[in-house]
This record gives C-alpha cells, sequence and structure tokens, in this order.
C-alpha cells in the first residue's frame, strides 16, 4: 500500500497551451485528418451558401422589385428565388454531410485512442498503475475522451466553419480590393492582442473551475458513499458546511471565468466595428481619389462581418473547449509515458522442469513523481536481496506492513524490474525471459480473488486459454475445469451453487463473496497449471465455512509446485520448507520454523504475537 | 402524439423553474439581451444611413468632409460599444444564473441527502447520487445559456410578428407556414435523438464498466498475460459506442441544417409572396423590402429557439431527476429524550423484525414507483424476525452466525441507521426513536466493517471536527492501536491520509475509524466486524484495551475469529434471521452443535496442511 499515497506525476499539462494539445493529438491521431480536404470543401460549401443567401435576397430586391421602375418582374423574381432555393438546398446539404463526416472520422479515432490508451495502461508496469490511482486510470479511458467527443462534435464543426467562412471572407475581400482589405486586418491587430491576453486569463480561470469542481466531486462522494458513516456519528451540520463550501467556491469561479468570458466578446463586437469605422473612412478617402468604387465600400460593410464572426467564433470554441483540451492532454500524457516492463525481443523460453529462483544483489527504488523507473531515486525499499530457491520449495514470506514482501513478489512475477542486481528462473535472467513463457510458467494468485464479469467457467477457462472465443465447444473447457475443482475439493461448493459452473458472478465478482471469489480464483491458478505460483494471501476475515475450503484448495493448488506465499497468518509459515523474513527491506532471517522460533529474533516476535491473538480463543 | 404534447409541458415546466429560481439574474441577462437584440436593429439603421447619406453623396461630389466620416465612424463605434454592453450583459447574466441554479440546486440535493434515511441511500448506487448532484443538475440547467437571448428574441418576435400582420396578413400567413414545419421538424428529430442519446449513455456505462473492473484485476491481467484478450473485450464496447455516436450524430447531422434551411426557406416564400401581393396591388415595393427586413430579423430568433429546443430533452431528464429526489420523502423523526447517563448503557431488542428493501438499486425515474404507502417492497428472504436480545450495562456481548444471517442487521438497527418494522428496541430503558439525533449520535456509535475514511488528516478523521484536546486524541488512538503508526507518518497526526485513506492499509483505515468511535466514549458501541482486516495479534490487542481500561461502554461485536468471541462476556448466535441460542462461548460449544462447527472451522483446518487434506 505504501506506493499509494506517493504523490501524482506533476501535471505538466496546465503549462501547455490548447493549441499545443490540439497539434500533439492531431499528430498522435492522423485519422483524425482522414478525409480533412473534402471536409473541408464541404465546409466551404456550406460557409459560402450562408453567405449567398442574404446576397440573393438583396439581388432579388434590387432587380426584381426596386430595380424596373413601377413594375414588378415577376419572372425575374421567381428565377432569383428558385436560384436561392437551390443555394439554401446546397448549403444543407453540404453541411449535413461535413457533420456526419467529420462525426465519423472523429468517433473512429476516439474510439481507437480509447483503445490505445486501455492497451498503454495494461503495458505499463505495476508502479505506474499504483501511482495513478485506479479510479483516474479509468477516467483517462472514459470521461476524458467523452469530453473530446463532447468538444468535437461542436467545437470541431465550429472550428472548420470558421475556418471556411474566414477563408471565403479574406478571399473576396482581396478580390474587392486588397488595400481596404490590408486596413482591415491592421485593425484587428489589437484585436489578436486583446484576444491572447483574454486567453492566458481565460486558461488560468478554467483550470481553477477545474479543480473546484475536483473539490466539489471529491466532497460529494464522501457524502454519498459515507453516508452511514455521516447519519452514525450525527456529523449532518459538517458535512454540510464542507459542501456548501465547496459548491459556492465553484460557483463563484465559474462566473468568474464567465465575466472574463463575456467580456471577451462584447470586446469582439467594439474592435469589429472599429474595422468597420476606418473601413468607412478609408474606403471614402479611396474613392475619391478613384481607387475603389461605391459598391466595393457597401459590399465591404457586409464582408467584415463576415470576417469578425469566425474569428469570435473559433476563440469561444477554444475558451469553452478548455475542459476537453485538458482531458485530451492527460490521455496523451498517459500515452507518453514508456512501457517500463516490456517483452523482450526474442525472449527466452524458461527451460522447462520445476522452476529454481535466484535474487542476486537485487534492490529497489520507487521513482520519484515525474521520474520514469530507470532514474528512479526514490527511497530504498529493497536492499541487497541475495536468496537461492530450489525448485518445488514452498517458501513463504513474513514480515511487518511495509517490510518490502509485495515488493518482492512483484519482482519474481515481473510485475516491475529491480533497479539494482538481476532475478533469475532456472539460470535465466527473468527480463529475457519471453512474456509468453513467463505468463505461462509462473502465476500469481492476488490478495482480492479479482473476477471479471461472466461465468465461473469463463473465469476459470481464463487460465487454460489466451482466447476463450477459439474454443468452438464450450464443453471442451467444461472437463478440465470441473477437474480442478473436484481435485482442489470444491465440488460440493460448486454443487451448491444454482447454475454449477455456469453461474454467473456479476461485474467484478461481486455476486460472490470475497472468499468465494478467492476460491474461484485458486481455480483458475490451477488450470494454469504453473511450475512457479506467487500466492498473496488474503487478509480479511472470511466466513469460517469458506476459510476451510479455501485451505483445502491451497494444499491441493501448490502440491508439487515451487511456491511462493506472502504469508499473512503465520501457520502458513510454520509448515514451509523455507521463511524469508523480511524487515525494513532486507531479508534477515531465513530457515524453517523450529529454527526460526528458536533464534529469538524477529521471526520469534511476529511468531509470538501472533500466536497470542490466536490463542486468546 | 402525447408524447411530444407532455414534452413542450415538462419543457415549459423547467423554463419556469429555472426562471423563478433566478430571477434577478434573469432580469439582468433579459435586458442585457434585449439592448443588444435593439443595438442589432439600430446598428443595421446606422449602416443603412452611413451608405446613403456619407458614402454616396461623397463618392457622388468626389469630395469628403472629414466632419460626417468622424460622424458616421463615431456613429458605428457607439452602437457597437452599446451592443457590446449588451453582450456582456446578456451573456453574464445567463452565467450567473447558471451557476447561481447550479449552486443552489446542488445545495438543496446534498441537504436531501443527508436527511434521506440510510434506507433510501442503499436503494441507489454511487454513480447515481453522484451523477445526479454533479450532472443531472448540469443538463437540466445548461438551458439557462440561452434563455435570455430567447427572451429577447420572443419579444422580438412578437414584435415582428404584428408589424407583419398589420403590414399584410396574407404575406404574413406565408411567412409563418414555417412555424409549423419547424415544429414537425424538431418532434420528428428529438425522439430519435433522445432515443439514440440513450442509447449511446448506455453503451458508454458499459464501456466504463469493463474499464474499471480490468484495471482492478490489473494483477490478475499482467500474470496471466490477458493484455489482449482484455483489449479485445474492451475494443468490443468502444466500438459499439463509437456506432452509436456515430448514430446521434447522423440524426444531429440532419437536424441542424433543417433547422436552418427553414427560416431561410420563408425568407423566400415571403419574397416570391411580395411579388405576386405586389402584382395583385395589395402591397407596394417598399413595403415588401420592409418585410423581408424583418423577417430576417426573425431568423434569428428562430435559430435560438431551435437551440434551446435542442437543449430541451436532456433538461427535461435531468429535471426531472433532481425533482424526484427532491420529491423523495423520509428521513426520521426524531424524540428529545437525551441519552446521558453514567457508565454502559443497556440495550435490548424486543421481537424485532426487519426486512430489506427488495430491490437493492432502483433508479430514480422510470422504475417502479414505491407502493401507495411510500414504502418499497420488502425482501422476503433478507432480514431478521423476531429477535430478541438483552444486554446489561457494562457488558460485552458478541454476535456471532453465518454470512447472512443478519448480524449487520442487528447493528444498524441498534444505532438506529433504520427502523425495525416490528418490536421495539430500547436504549438504556427507552426506545431509541425517543432520543434526540444529537444525544443518539453523542452516545450511541458503530464502527463498520468497511471504515470510511475522508480526505483529511488524521486528526480530523478521528475527531470528525469537533473540540478534543491532543491528549485525548492519541488516548483513543492508543487504544485503537493506531498510535504507534500515526506517529510514524511522515507528519503524524496531520497527515493527510489521501482521498478514502487511500495512503493507509486496510487494517490502519480500520484502527482510524476505530478511534474516532472511541474519542467519543459512547454508552453503547457496536463494532461490526470491525476489525476483519486487523492483525489477529493487534486485534487481540484491541479488545484487551477495550476491556482494560475506564472505557464505560456496553459494547456489541460482530466478529469471526475466534480470538474475539473469546473476549465477550456473552455470545449471541444467530442463524437465518433469529438468535438460535445464547451464553458464554463454552457453554454455546457444548450445546449448539451448529455454533461449533462454525467456530472451530479453521482451527480444525489448521491442522490440517501438513496431513492429506482431502476429502
Amino acid at each position: 500500500m505504501r506506493s499509494a499515497n506517493r504523490p501524482m506525476p506533476e501535471d505538466h499539462g496546465d503549462r501547455e497551451g490548447a493549441w499545443e494539445t490540439i497539434v500533439r493529438g492531431l499528430r498522435l491521431n492522423p485519422e483524425l485528418r482522414v478525409g480533412l480536404a473534402g471536409t473541408l470543401a464541404l465546409a466551404l460549401v456550406a460557409t459560402a451558401g450562408r453567405a449567398i443567401v442574404p446576397i440573393a435576397v438583396q439581388q432579388t430586391i434590387d432587380s426584381g422589385l426596386g430595380g424596373a421602375e413601377g413594375g414588378v418582374d415577376l419572372g425575374a423574381i421567381l428565377r432569383f428565388v428558385l436560384g436561392a432555393f437551390v443555394a439554401v438546398v446546397i448549403t444543407a446539404i453540404a453541411s449535413g454531410a461535413m457533420n456526419e463526416r467529420l462525426a465519423t472520422v472523429v468517433e473512429t479515432a476516439l474510439s481507437n485512442l480509447r483503445v490505445r490508451a486501455f492497451r498503454h495502461i495494461h503495458d505499463l508496469s505495476m508502479l505506474h498503475q499504483a501511482t495513478h490511482q485506479r479510479g483516474q486510470l479509468v477516467a483517462r479511458v472514459t470521461t476524458d475522451i467523452d469530453e473530446i467527443s463532447r468538444f468535437m462534435s461542436w467545437g470541431g464543426i465550429n472550428l472548420i466553419t470558421s475556418a471556411g467562412q474566414l477563408t471565403v471572407a479574406a478571399v473576396v475581400m482581396f478580390v474587392y480590393s486588397w488595400q481596404l482589405t490590408l486596413v482591415v486586418l491592421a485593425s484587428f491587430v489589437p484585436f489578436a492582442m486583446a484576444a491572447r491576453w483574454f486567453q492566458t486569463r481565460l486558461t488560468r480561470t478554467y483550470t481553477i473551475v477545474r479543480q473546484r469542481v475536483g473539490a466539489l466531486l471529491a466532497v460529494l462522494a464522501e457524502t454519498v458513499v459515507g453516508a452511514p458513516v455521516v447519519r452514525a456519528y450525527g456529523i449532518e451540520e459538517r458535512t454540510q458546511r464542507r459542501l456548501d463550501e465547496r459548491i459556492e467556491a465553484h460557483r463563484k469561479a465559474a462566473v468568474h471565468a464567465g465575466t472574463l468570458s463575456s467580456s471577451f466578446s462584447g470586446t469582439g463586437e467594439v474592435f469589429a466595428a472599429i474595422g468597420t469605422a476606418l473601413a468607412v473612412i478609408s474606403g471614402v478617402l479611396l474613392g475619391v481619389d478613384g481607387q475603389v468604387t461605391e459598391g466595393t465600400v457597401v459590399a465591404f460593410l457586409f464582408l467584415i462581418t463576415l470576417f469578425v464572426e469566425p474569428v469570435q467564433m473559433a476563440t469561444e470554441v477554444i475558451n469553452e473547449g478548455q475542459t476537453a483540451v485538458a482531458g485530451w492532454r492527460r490521455v496523451l500524457d498517459i500515452l507518453d509515458i514508456p512501457p517500463d516492463v516490456a517483452d523482450p525481443e526474442d525472449g527466452r523460453e524458461i527451460p522447462p522442469g520445476p522452476i529454481g529462483i535466484r535474487f542476486r544483489e537485487v534492490g529497489f527504488r520507487y521513482p520519484r513523481p515525474g521520474e520514469s523507473a530507470a532514474e528512479s531515486s526514490g527511497p530504498k525499499v529493497l536492499h541487497d536481496i541475495e536468496v537461492d530457491i530450489e525448485p518445488k520449495t514452498r517458501v513463504a514470506i513474513v514480515g511487518e506492513t511495509g517490510s518490502g514482501k509485495t515488493t518482492f513478489a512483484k519482482l519474481l512475477t515481473r510485475l516491475m524490474d529491480p533497479t539494482e542486481g538481476a532475478v533469475e528462473v532456472n539460470g535465466v535472467p527473468l527480463d529475457e525471459v519471453a512474456f509468453s513463457s513467463l505468463r505461462d510458467r509462473i502465476v500469481m494468485v492476488p490478495q482480492e480473488g479479482m473476477l471479471f464479469e461472466g461465468t465461473i467457467l469463463d473465469n476459470v477457462a481464463m487460465g487454460l486459454t489466451e482466447d476463450l472465443d477459439t474454443f468452438d465447444d464450450r464443453g471442451e473447457l467444461l472437463e478440465p475445469v470441473e477437474l480442478a475443482f473436484l481435485e482442489l475439493g470444491l465440488a460440493d461448493w460448486l454443487d451448491e451453487l444454482p447454475d454449477h459452473l455456469e453461474t454467473e458472478v456479476g461485474a467484478r465478482g461481486t455476486a460472490l463473496s470475497a472468499g468465494e471469489r478467492q476460491l474461484v480464483a485458486l481455480a483458475r491458478a490451477y488450470v494454469a497449471n504453473p511450475d512457479l505460483l506467487v500466492l498473496d494471501e488474503a487478509t480479511s476475515a472470511v466466513d469460517p465455512a469458506t476459510e476451510v475450503r479455501l485451505q483445502r484448495a491451497l494444499v491441493g493448488l501448490t502440491r508439487g509446485r515451487t511456491t511462493v506465499s506472502i504469508a499473512h497468518r503465520l501457520s502458513t509459515a510454520e509448515s514451509a520448507e523455507l521463511v524469508l523474513v523480511f524487515d525494513e527491506g532486507r531479508i534477515v532471517e531465513r530457515g524453517v520454523h523450529e529454527d526460526l522460533v528458536e533464534r529469538g529474533g524477529v521471526y520469534s516476535r511476529l511468531h509470538e504475537s501472533w500466536r497470542t491473538g490466536q490463542a486468546a480463543a | 402524439m402525447s408524447d411530444a404534447e407532455s414534452l413542450l409541458r415538462r419543457g415549459v415546466r423547467v423554463v419556469r423553474v429555472a426562471l423563478t429560481n433566478a430571477p434577478k439574474q434573469f432580469t439582468f441577462g433579459g435586458l442585457g439581451a434585449a439592448l443588444y437584440a435593439g443595438m442589432t436593429i439600430l446598428a443595421s439603421v446606422v449602416l443603412g444611413w452611413v451608405t446613403d447619406e456619407v458614402i454616396i453623396p461623397s463618392f457622388a461630389a468626389g469630395d469628403y468632409e472629414w466632419g460626417s466620416l468622424w460622424l458616421a465612424a463615431g456613429a458605428i463605434v457607439g452602437v457597437a460599444v452599446l451592443k457590446g454592453a449588451g453582450v456582456v450583459g446578456r451573456r453574464l447574466g445567463a452565467y450567473a444564473a447558471q451557476y447561481g441554479l447550479q449552486a443552489k440546486f446542488r445545495r438543496r440535493v446534498t441537504r436531501k441527502y443527508l436527511e434521506l434515511p440510510i434506507e433510501w441511500h442503499r436503494r441507489h448506487s454511487t454513480g447515481e447520487l453522484m451523477s445526479n448532484a454533479n450532472a443531472d443538475i448540469e443538463s437540466a440547467f445548461f438551458i439557462a445559456a440561452p434563455l435570455p437571448m430567447s427572451l429577447a428574441a420572443t419579444t422580438m418576435l412578437v414584435i415582428t410578428a404584428i408589424l407583419l400582420i398589420v403590414t399584410d396578413p396574407v404575406l404574413a400567413a406565408i411567412g409563418f407556414t414555417v412555424g409549423p414545419a419547424i415544429g414537425f421538424v424538431n418532434w420528428y428529430f428529438s425522439r430519435r435523438m433522445r432515443h439514440a442519446a440513450t442509447l449511446a449513455q448506455q453503451a458508454r456505462a458499459d464501456v466504463s464498466e469493463v474499464a474499471h473492473e480490468s484495471f482492478d484485476a490489473a494483477i490478475v491481467v499482467k500474470t496471466m498475460g490477458r493484455e489482449a484478450a482484455e483489449t479485445t473485450r474492451f475494443r468490443g464496447e468502444s466500438e459499439d459506442l463509437r456506432d452509436k455516436m456515430i448514430e446521434f450524430a447522423r440524426l444531429r447531422a440532419r437536424f441542424d441544417p433543417l433547422m436552418e434551411a427553414l427560416p431561410n426557406t420563408a425568407i423566400l416564400l415571403v419574397l416570391l409572396g411580395g411579388a405576386w401581393r405586389v402584382q395583385g396591388g395589395f402591397l407596394t415595393a417598399g413595403e415588401v423590402v420592409q418585410f423581408a427586413y424583418l423577417f430576417r430579423l426573425v431568423a434569428l430568433p428562430m435559430r435560438v429557439f431551435g437551440w434551446l429546443l435542442g437543449e430541451m430533452p436532456r433538461a427535461i431528464v435531468g429535471h426531472e431527476r433532481v425533482e424526484s429526489v427532491l420529491a423523495a420523502s423520509g428521513g426520521m423523526a426524531y424524540g428529545s429524550a437525551s441519552g446521558a447517563g453514567s457508565g454502559g448503557a443497556s440495550a435490548s431488542l424486543e421481537g424485532v423484525g426487519y426486512r430489506h428493501p427488495a430491490t437493492r438499486r432502483e433508479g430514480l425515474v422510470g422504475t417502479p414507483r414505491p407502493s401507495a404507502d411510500g414504502e418499497p417492497d420488502r425482501d422476503t428472504t433478507r432480514g431478521i424476525e423476531a429477535v430478541d436480545l438483552e444486554v446489561e450495562p457494562g457488558r460485552t456481548v458478541a454476535v456471532v452466525g453465518p454470512t447472512g444471517a443478519g448480524k449487520s442487521t442487528i447493528s444498524s438497527l441498534m444505532v438506529r441507521l433504520f427502523d425495525p418494522d416490528t418490536g421495539r428496541i430500547t436504549f438504556d430503558g427507552r426506545e431509541l426513536h425517543d432520543l434526540d439525533r444529537d444525544e443518539l449520535a453523542r452516545h450511541v456509535t458503530i464502527v463498520f466493517q468497511e471504515p470510511f475514511i475522508f480526505d483529511d488528516t488524521v486528526r480530523d478523521n478521528i475527531t470528525l471536527g469537533e473540540d478534543f484536546t491532543d491528549e485525548e486524541i492519541r488516548e483513543a488512538a492508543r487504544l485503537a492501536a493506531a498510535d504507534g503508526f500515526v506517529s510514524a507518518l511522515s507528519e503524524g497526526y496531520d497527515t493527510r491520509v489521501g482521498e478514502r485513506g487511500a495512503s493507509l492499509s486496510g487494517g490502519q483505515r480500520q484502527r482510524i475509524a476505530l478511534a474516532r468511535a472511541l474519542i467519543r466514549k459512547p454508552r453503547l458501541l457496536v463494532l461490526d466486524d470491525a476489525t476483519s482486516s486487523v492483525d489477529p495479534a493487534v486485534e487481540a490487542e484491541i479488545l484487551a484495551n477495550l476491556r482494560s481500561t475506564d472505557m464505560p461502554s456496553t459494547v456489541i461485536i460482530v466478529a469471526y475469529r475466534r480470538g474475539s468471541i473469546a473476549l465477550a462476556d456473552e455470545v449471541v448466535f444467530v442463524q437465518e434471521g433469529t438468535v438460535k441460542a445464547r451464553g458464554s462461548h463454552d457453554e454455546l460449544l457444548v450445546s449448539t452443535p451448529a455454533y461449533e462447527n462454525l467456530v472451530t472451522a479453521y482451527e480444525a483446518d489448521r491442522e490440517q496442511p501438513t496431513s492429506d487434506a482431502m476429502p
């Protein structure tokens, strides 16, 4: 557990700007650029169409109604209206097609990103999985990516149409008059500076809003999950006070961000007007000089609006998209962590036969926040571990919480690599062993049962095969699995279950009790038939009837294999062939139970206090 | 279809709730929006004036006057400043309303959470209650953002409509055919989009569940080399979600452009109809121009309405989920009696029966409502029946029994986490429900098997904000065998323990939870398997501490381990929801074979590992 309180790796995120993240994300997800040209072309059509409708209306009025003195040219109007209607339809189709294309591309890319992040998290060593709390890892492949999806579904579309509109407006403006275009562009320089000013502040403010949301959710979770404690200890008022504080803090931060964002929109209006005013003045000056026509100046008044809109929109999209961008950044940061325990190229097989283990001057330190496993400079939790375990030995690892027992087991199963020294199995360095061989021959049974949604059969059969789908006939699995339960003395337990092997265990096995989950986990290890078994004994007290079954199954499971048990109950140590006693990261004593008791050291103390607890009965 | 009708009515209700709960903010935002709308119209008037009075004359004359140029520029910028102020006012009002409403309803919902009985909490999942106070409230009040603009738009729409009808009712009728068309399109799509969104939401939950399960079992995934198989499983869920999202986007890709095209089509219809009316001599060309201009102004509010309507289904669902929590009834009535007294209190259960609610989980909306009396159906298989139990002051009583026998139910009833269906529960001779709420909390305390640790310091986790001296804190921790490891933490009692006490081991968390109970010196202390993760040796130390010091408590202890049971003055053996036997440990060993089997199981087993354990 001690690794869990190490601080989180620094969120280098918020120093990176929104644009940088988006660029990094696009580089990592090239699928996002698939068919971008086509989508952009559609965006151009859609935005051009949006401009054409008001122009067509203007034209109709000018030439059909007002143009011909006195009479109404119904034919001309019909032609204009029909033409405009066709433009409206084309615009709608283009923008619909653009939306659909974009959504398809985005959702496909995000689904791939989700799967890639999921796989990557599994490829990271236990080191990182412990550092990042589980819930946060889940958030990386769920809510964070959902945020990106939500953002892309409106922000992405708006960014693209804005880009399209900006291009159309700029091109048309240049065609009409390059001089006036330069004037307009120049008038936007102060606006761009203001935008930067706001952008910096908004990024900061939204970061605060996000932190306050997190703080609010934390207290909320305490209120909901801890409801019985709140009730039993009568701390409703204190809890409500904490909630109210955080609710109010969040509201204040959010309104502050809203104020900034609103002011920015207002500023945009004023700068657009300044641009228009400058265009009017310079238009008249240039016009009198004969350089532009009256029509050009009038058209410019309209074009400026078309030009301002997308600039404002794009900035707003980025402001509102801060949360999504932050989520994206977190996903990318996870993907940036290199897997530190990797399957070696041309990995070797563990030589066949029972497994012997050798630790040679093994030391281990956890990395400090931000460090990779290789640069670890945290406090040393294992020192100079030198041990030789003969094949088929039953070994018990004993020591207090934090003495290094679990770290030892993790190194033995290569869930992590040592920072110093080497671990060898049957003479082969563990980091040269191919994962396929490693996972085949060495199996660990964790403290908690850890089951997956499905039936008991599904869960146990995992030990038999990598891919259940390759078995056409579930019956093929039935026999070895049933045999496993029989040989572990669990047949009677199985018979008590409503659907026997096909009993559903529920998500995470929650339909079974903790002890029963453990039983299934033991059967799973049994069918895997490993040559080295690493057991982390469960600490929680379970129903005595299940306890008996557990002990019985353990005997069946460990028979004839090299077994390393992290012993929480010293009865395991009493019957072990070798006891390794850990204290402050060192093996301080080794031998068999009787000798160790006689020696009167750490072990005899531990054993004595454990016996007092037992003997109280 | 009545669905659409009621949808509209429900939508109106959400809007009304929003408006009445943030009237100031919406007034401010509405005024801002009105200013914005007015200035938008004025801006086009100003541009027209600049064109007619400044640009055209200058070109005609081939000369210009600085005066009128400055005036034109000033007018354009001046109007824009006012318009900008309108934008700021409108958006600020909307933000203030949106976040104000969120905060207001969060306070209401969380107050309700704290007030509703534990039974209610147990019927709802954590995730559901979390999202209710968070995501549901957010989606309910997203509509606050477009609301001020919609208010202003409504005003514009009404004014324009009147102007149009006065000018020419026939042409107005042609133009407004677009109204029903928008209504139809909205009705047609919103149902389908809502359905698609629900499916996507479900798929999203599945993705999350698989990720949770898989990461929780990371050690198994690794040591069994199941990374690829797990990735395949996850990809299946992820691609399902992708398809559902694309399906939703496809609907949206039809809906949005239609909502934009319809008002544009209306303008074209007005032009066509206008020309026809002019030819017929009912209107002048100038009037048609004015008409078309007004109609373009109306197109904007129509788009805002499209947006508001688009947000509406989500807002309705969110709001109704919030409402159903606020409407939930229950909450416990407390008496006013004091629980004070010296030493441990007596406690008793007399003919107590309790059935757990049948469905452990129910949704907030759309699940069968509880029956008429407001009580959910009861599970007839789980709970306790006719339990009699007296505990004399200062005694320690162990409650022992197999899993599911009703031990935790008895524990919860004794501290009044919920009330029994039948029978009486007393504390110091008084009925438990006559006790004042604070008195109950002060004198009757429970420690749960699953310790709940707050994201706070160790000290605060023990005191829970009440005033205790450092000595008292250390003493309580010492009794709970926590002083040792707490002192070894980097900042001792001021060490923050992280969310849910993540930096502590299970046994350490249990010991802190125990210290939290002990410092209160309760007159009745219930330990519901509260030391299950503690080393047996440490557990024995704790229990010895409880007995040896001047702890003035009566103790009820639920436990599995023999060591804990043996420390009790008396043992109550519970099976299948009733008390089967009681007496001292040794007596029960002799008199009750079921008890003997249960408690000696572990013992018997310890002798087996060396022999052949096969049955």
